[in-house]
């Protein structure tokens, strides 16, 4: 494909086709333009992000109290160092990806082959951890109580850790069938109903003197608030809601928008590994029957390392804002 | 293509190693949270926040220039992409942050309380 172009810039030549603005041959060039416009797109998502927060900066959650998984550590509280491990993920499948670029410019097949491999195989491993994030995420640890007036109420024991509703909540006899299309007059359902009702966490609260409830508002010293038994009992007479996990609409962590913006981002970034995966298979498979070695270039493997190395910066900044600020 | 095709693999292992070493360091600081940055504001973001963008700018730049190679590309190209991008980014925080805590203030300040 290079055999056609000739990069100098003769006067006579300038609109015959052939030239080279910036040295870059086209399909690298608008590459370069297709990363530009997709990081401004990113940065409009992370900005509204910031938008949001600086919003409820009061009562925004603490990143390290909602992201505390890690594999096989059950109860354990880990915070980051899972997403630290996903972030060496990608990072390494960057470098992997650059030295495919760097076999293939010295034609080396078999090296190009070899880590394009392995790039595909750490991307893979990136969008399951992804998953796995949200599962944690989606599933939810403590639940929580949303009040009429919208605020959510967590519960706390005496040193201030966190208590599940699971752990005091009462079993009053009372029966509340899900509505589900099938028991429905017409084409009704709801939502899955929590574990327990607000009737059963509030009887639950009432019986374990030693709960307190905690806000969202966060206090001079960036701890969240906790109120004392009186504040407690009265804050959870106006409760409305139990919440578990959390959904586009509410979230056991706090703010409901904070859900919102991490499956969107999270989300959207992910599906950006995803696609880069799939380009980097056909990538791979183009590399393995020989094509860029009967075009004796491998700039396509270039212009997919450079949608994969920026997939990666994406992940260095939503890493940041996400987990760390 | 017209840049030579030399081999840098050593400059991809070493721009690796900055790389783990400055994650290292930001999951370090963000599991200690020490006091002194924590507590500390500036513009109205605390001290360790700030670090913590520092990184990461440092971390995107050597993306950018190291594994996407634009430190081997023409100034005209390297200037098209970067500069479009760094302004813009910078107008759309400065706007939206701004206002952001403005709406901060009205619901802390005013009768509104909380109405979306």
């Amino acid at each position: 494909m290079e055999a056609t172009v000739t990069t100098a810039n003769s006067e006579e030549k300038t609109w015959g086709g052939g030239n080279e603005p910036m040295g870059a041959s086209y399909g690298k060039l608008m590459m370069w333009f297709f990363i530009v416009s997709d990081a401004l797109t990113f940065s409009g998502f992370l900005a509204a992000y910031g938008f949001s927060r600086f919003k409820f900066i009061e009562t925004w959650p603490l990143a390290d109290e909602v992201f505390t998984h890690f594999p096989f550590m059950h109860g354990v509280s880990a915070p980051m160092y899972y997403v630290a491990l996903m972030t060496f993920i990608l990072i390494f499948s960057s470098v992997t990806m650059v030295l495919a670029v760097d076999a293939g410019h010295q034609m080396k097949k078999n090296k190009v082959v070899i880590y394009m491999f392995l790039t595909i195989i750490g991307g893979l491993i990136f969008v399951g951890s992804q998953a796995w994030e949200w599962k944690n995420f989606i599933k939810g640890e403590y639940g929580a109580i949303e009040t009429k007036g919208g605020s959510l109420l967590q519960f706390v024991d005496k040193d201030g850790n966190r208590v599940a509703l699971a752990e005091f909540a009462a079993t009053l006899p009372e029966e509340r069938e899900q509505l589900t299309r099938s028991k429905g007059k017409w084409f009704m359902d709801e939502p899955s109903l929590p574990s327990y009702s607000v009737a059963e966490v509030q009887a639950g609260f009432k019986a374990h003197p030693e709960l307190l409830i905690r806000t969202e508002v966060i206090t001079k010293e960036k701890k969240k608030t906790i109120l004392s038994r009186e504040e407690s009992e009265l804050r959870l007479s106006q409760a409305h809601y139990v919440v578990e996990g959390a959904n586009l609409k509410r979230n056991e962590y706090g703010s409901k928008l904070f859900a919102d913006f991490f499956f969107f981002i999270t989300g959207f970034h992910g599906f950006h590994v995803f696609s880069g995966v799939i380009i980097n298979i056909i990538i791979f498979f183009n590399v393995l029957i020989g094509t860029y070695e009967k075009r004796k270039s491998y700039e396509m493997v270039e212009k997919v390392g450079l949608y994969w190395h920026f997939v990666d910066l994406v992940w260095v900044f939503v890493f940041t804002v996400f987990y760390l600020v | 293509m017209s840049h030579e095709h030399v081999s840098n693999i050593g400059r991809i292992w070493k721009v690796f190693g900055i790389l783990s070493a400055v994650t290292i360091v930001e999951v370090y600081l963000g599991i200690l949270k020490p006091d002194f940055l924590f507590m500390n504001d500036f513009l109205s973001m605390n001290l360790l926040n700030w670090i913590f963008y520092a990184l990461t700018i440092f971390k995107a730049y050597y993306i950018v220039y190291a594994f996407m190679h634009m430190e081997g590309e023409k100034s005209s190209l390297r200037s098209a992409v970067v500069f479009p991008v760094i302004f813009l980014i910078l107008y759309l925080l400065f706007i939206l942050l701004t206002e952001g805590d403005y709406i901060y203030e009205v619901f802390k300040n005013s009768t509104i309380k909380w109405n979306f």
